[in-house]
């Protein structure tokens, strides 16, 4: 409740850029409208290309999940937030976006980006909220690797640019390229979400665990546009 | 902060709104150790020419407004300021005759104490600074003091605040 006491100083502070972007946006040439529509366009081709492919996976996955008597998927409904501030502190990686207890939204929540997870909601205020993000050094989330399913702990170190996982064995089959997505295991991110990709695997046999760094798929210092995922119980406002 | 016209006092509050606002202003990751530390600056600027308008509280009061801010835990903001500023009520008498860059040594100083205590409490939770770059703030607050006084010591003495 306190915490909304800085909802306004962040708004206020946002203008700036706010106006900035609107600039940008409302001052174009008709070629560059032109041009960014035509790029809109072929993304839009290669994106429904791949959601035909999706309809057919789909079904079968769903058939398959019949066949091994799991449950089925549960579809996330996302709800689109816009970031407005990020934390003065070099220390913290924290940001604030526009959507608070009014818009729905609940303490841990997912936030992802068009690439990837970003991290959780840890502060909920009126208008606004608090997301603690991945790479905060106390941070940590539970991850697997896409190509072998292998179980891991993704641990922030305060880097943006980085992440360390926790505990890997030296015969883990860990490869530079491998891309990790989250596992579920937390019962605080939903599965399948892209976290990261692993830079580099050093097997140093002095050491008890091998020392893997991982690099972060969200532009997290970049993405102005998130998406707050609502998992299968959260509120109904401001569905998508 | 008794907001009475004749005294014009509502400048102390207006700049410690001002200053609030400068706090929470995104600056690129690059720049955010370069960031003055605006609060106590002017915390520093308001002891030294009028000691008599800032209790202890009130800077505690302050203090804990700039943790709601950031979002930092509840007071470790405000225990760095009562530190300095109770620093700063015991010299006065004494900074407020020094040259100019005596009292941006003397800025320096006192931003980097205050920076010591919130990162002492701050790594109870956790994150340590990776070195002396934490320092930073002490070393861009000393570098701007000098602009910020002049300018605030014309503002004062134009609105008569006493």
């Amino acid at each position: 409740m306190l915490g909304s006491f800085a909802s306004p100083f962040y708004l206020v502070t946002d203008l700036p850029s706010r106006l900035l972007a609107w600039g940008q946006e409302s001052v174009l040439s008709r070629d560059q409208l032109q041009e960014h529509n035509d790029a809109l366009r072929a993304e839009l081709l290669i994106h429904k290309r791949k959601q035909q492919q999706m309809a057919s996976l789909a079904a079968e996955n769903v058939r398959l999940r019949q066949l091994l008597n799991s449950a089925e998927m549960i579809k996330d409904r996302v709800l689109v937030a816009e970031l407005v501030g990020v934390s003065p502190d070099p220390l913290t990686h924290r940001v604030v976006i526009n959507k608070g207890r009014r818009h729905g939204v609940g303490l841990g929540q997912p936030l992802l980006d068009a690439e990837g997870l970003m991290g959780q909601v840890v502060e909920v205020n009126e208008l606004t909220s608090q997301v603690l993000l991945i790479t905060d050094a106390t941070h940590a989330l539970p991850v697997q690797i896409s190509r072998n399913g292998v179980r891991a702990v993704a641990q922030g170190v305060g880097d943006l640019y980085r992440l360390t996982l926790r505990h890997v064995s030296n015969t883990v089959d860990v490869r530079v390229g491998d891309l990790l997505v989250s596992s579920g295991l937390g019962q605080r991110f939903p599965e399948g979400y892209p976290v990261a990709e692993v830079t580099s695997v050093v097997n140093d046999p002095g050491q008890p665990f091998a020392r893997v760094v991982v690099r972060p798929k969200a532009h997290l210092n970049r993405s102005r546009h998130v998406l707050l995922v609502f998992g299968g119980k959260a509120a109904d406002a401001g569905e998508l | 902060m008794v907001l009475i016209k004749a005294h014009n006092r509502w400048l102390i509050t207006t700049t410690f709104v001002l200053a609030l606002f400068l706090t929470v202003f995104p600056v690129g990751a690059a720049l955010s150790w370069l960031r003055p530390e605006f609060i106590t600056l002017l915390v520093i600027y308001w002891v030294l020419v009028m000691p008599q308008q800032l209790s202890l509280l009130r800077l505690w009061l302050l203090g804990c407004a700039v943790d709601l801010l950031v979002g930092s835990m509840l007071g470790q903001h405000a225990l760095a300021l009562m530190v300095v500023s109770y620093v700063c009520m015991l010299s006065y008498q004494r900074v407020r005759r020094y040259a100019l860059w005596q009292q941006s040594a003397f800025v320096f100083l006192i931003v980097g104490l205050q920076q010591l205590v919130s990162n002492w409490v701050h790594s109870l939770s956790g994150s340590t600074p990776p070195s002396l770059v934490f320092l930073m703030p002490a070393l861009a607050s000393a570098l701007v003091w000098p602009f910020l006084y002049l300018y605030l010591n014309r503002l004062r003495l134009r609105l008569r605040v006493s």
